[in-house]
């Protein structure tokens, strides 16, 4: 049986300030995971990871992180990619500071 | 201190100015990420959860007054004006940009600083007792030492390209307090019998994933000898060392599976041949790097009003029988300034806080600080009659926090609060646990205790050799934290033992509080510290006091 596929966003740390960037639909990137493309189908997650590598002057270090579907948009599902959406939770620093 | 030579100054300079020029053809897009990751970690640039970070280097753990000045003057002009100091001795900044960072490392040259080799697989910041050159049981200042190898394994052609990082530590002193034994080279200066001074050398100690005390690889080495007998323990690693797996490359691992015999024999053979290579000039350099860490002029003068103002201020008396410790001249005290106010991230000062320590430094300390691997700062030479000067100075700042080598002294690494390898969060740990004791009143009463929190297993954060060690893991996408007892960082180093299952953060700090309440019931006096406590009883009444039967029968 064929494992099942839990849906992705694609996301990086942005080239010049390193933060968390997630991949939209329409070939941006934001820092509200909100905005991202919620990816369900396994071959479209893995063309879009290549088409956002292939983006050397934008982003690091690009990859696949688990997201779930959030009345406004994807939400992570661990507290790793929690973290990236907000920042260090010993300073008002990151994007939990606006 | 140590000077820059001319060689020293363009060296700094032309990598910063070749840095530059990556950054800039990063940035256009000219080189891939993958290209470009090398070479970032070859100026101590990596990224992490939020941000880009920048590692420094504090070589051997000194500086002077004007490069802590830079420090707060970069955290302010290109970080968000703080730095973390870590269990390496080195200062992180957590959120510079890479457009900036060439322009950090140029204000770090003009101080005589920089971040080379603080991170990648070459031999990095020679590390070294933080009371160097001040501490009373000490043979040599062993600073002299750690510079020499400092410039023999800066961008030395050879050990670029090691199995893995490779770290050495170097103490001068009878107390081990450099952790000599967990790192890939430990030197601790001893004499021999006709009483002249040498190093007994420690090789394949480590922490991490499969963590292991050194071993001794000679039992004096004379001090002549340092360089080519460094150098063919390297060299024998750099060939034998395992590169098919990179958690089996470190040299620990290089030794356990070789045995100490055949490694020894190697080590001796290199030795043997590149011995006649080091003609004589590693000495006269070393004489020279010698006379620039000769002692500053003590002067004597009286203590009598030092001795009036314990009896006046009982927060300055408190102070001072927690946070100094014995100098080697007379009327000097060694002063650590507590970056671990209760609630705060252990390491972390402010730039505000840096100018503080380093007018501090400036005024009544020789011009010298040093950073610990205990993530504390140091005012190595402070004369008594100026401690309560220093006090209320520091007082001002929030840098007088009476806890040094309490349990509130808490190591923690950044964890996952910052760090892209992180399995769990230290930092609100340490605060958490910090805080508690500090509402319960009872840390002074508790004594000497070492609780070290990493946040993944690689043990940036030194738990292995704490007396309490946590470790947090991720436990089916949850945190976790793991308590082992038992380790300890000195010249009697032992690694700590795994007490059981691990705890959740809700579980883990009422778990910490019932341990050391515990504990108190448990010593036989006062006087008995808590890892004498563990040593006399062993595991199994800290194991019953962790997890009590009746949860176990609740839980069923």
């Amino acid at each position: 049986m064929a494992r099942s596929f839990t849906p992705k966003v694609v996301t990086a740390n942005a080239l010049l300030e390193g933060d968390a960037v997630w991949l939209t639909e329409d070939n941006t990137w934001t820092r509200d995971i909100r905005e991202a493309e919620l990816i369900t189908d396994e071959a479209h997650g893995d063309l879009r990871l290549l088409e956002a590598q292939a983006r050397a002057d934008e982003i690091a270090g690009a990859y696949l992180a688990d997201a779930t579907s959030g009345e406004d948009g994807p939400e992570p599902t661990h507290f790793r990619e929690a973290f990236r959406t907000r920042g260090p939770s010993n300073y008002d620093h990151g994007k939990q500071a606006g | 201190m140590y000077k820059y030579n001319d060689f020293d100054e363009a060296f700094v300079r032309s990598r910063v100015a070749q840095f530059r020029g990556q950054v800039e053809r990063r940035i256009d897009g000219s080189l891939t990420e993958d290209e470009f990751k090398p070479l970032r970690l070859m100026n101590g640039l990596y990224v992490q959860l939020h941000a880009y970070m920048l590692r420094v280097a504090v070589p051997y753990g000194t500086l002077n007054s004007a490069q802590m000045r830079q420090l707060a003057y970069i955290a302010d002009k290109w970080d968000k004006g703080y730095g973390h100091f870590t269990t390496r001795q080195n200062i992180q900044y957590n959120w510079p940009k890479l457009q900036d960072v060439p322009d950090m490392l140029e204000a770090l040259a003009d101080v005589e600083m920089h971040a080379i080799q603080t991170s990648g697989n070459t031999i990095r910041n020679v590390t070294a007792d933080h009371f160097a050159g001040a501490a009373a049981d000490e043979i040599e200042d062993p600073r002299a030492i750690a510079e020499l190898l400092r410039q023999w394994s800066t961008d030395h052609p050879e050990f670029q390209f090691l199995p893995r990082k490779f770290k050495i530590a170097v103490t001068g002193a009878t107390e081990d307090r450099a952790v000599t034994k967990a790192h890939d080279i430990g030197l601790r200066m001893v004499r021999n019998d006709a009483g002249e001074p040498g190093f007994e050398v420690i090789v394949g100690g480590g922490l991490g994933r499969t963590p292991m005390v050194g071993k001794v690889l000679r039992d004096f080495l004379p001090k002549a000898d340092l360089l080519p007998y460094c150098e063919a323990i390297v060299s024998v690693y750099n060939l034998l060392g395992r590169r098919d797996n990179k958690y089996k490359a470190r040299i620990k691992i290089t030794v356990h599976e070789n045995g100490l015999e055949k490694i020894q024999e190697l080590v001796e053979d290199r030795f043997t041949a590149i011995r006649a290579g080091f003609s004589g000039h590693d000495q006269e350099l070393l004489s020279e790097i010698e006379t620039a860490f000769a002692p500053p002029a003590f002067v004597a003068k009286s203590i009598d009003g030092y001795e009036a103002a314990r009896l006046a201020n009982p927060a300055f008396r408190s102070w001072t029988d927690t946070n100094l410790s014995e100098h080697k001249a007379d009327g000097y005290a060694i002063v650590s300034i507590s970056i671990k106010k209760h609630g705060a991230t252990p390491g972390d000062a402010t730039s505000d806080q840096m100018r503080v320590m380093a007018e501090l430094a400036e005024k009544y300390g020789h011009n010298e600080l040093r950073i610990s691997h205990e993530q504390n700062v140091i005012l190595p030479h402070v004369h008594k009659s100026d401690l309560a000067k220093v006090y209320a100075a520091l007082r001002e700042a929030d840098l007088a926090t009476a806890n040094i080598g309490l349990v509130s002294d808490i190591i923690a690494c950044p964890g996952m609060d910052y760090c892209a390898l992180a399995t769990a969060r230290s930092i609100p740990i340490a605060q958490e646990i910090a805080t508690r004791f500090d509402e319960l009143k009872i840390e002074h009463d508790i004594g000497q205790l070492k609780i070290k929190i990493s946040g993944c297993i690689n043990a940036c954060g030194h738990h292995h050799v704490g007396h309490i060690g946590i470790l947090g893991l991720d436990r089916a996408g949850v945190e976790n934290y793991q308590i082992t007892l038992g380790g300890d960082g000195t010249q009697t180093t032992s690694i700590g033992e795994r007490a059981g299952p691990g705890f959740s953060a809700e579980e883990i700090v009422p778990a910490i509080e019932r341990l050391v309440t515990g504990y108190l019931d448990l010593r036989d006096s006062p006087a008995e510290t808590f890892l004498q406590t563990y040593r006399r009883l062993g595991m199994e009444p800290f194991k019953a006091i962790l997890y009590p039967v009746e949860d176990k029968a609740n839980a069923a």
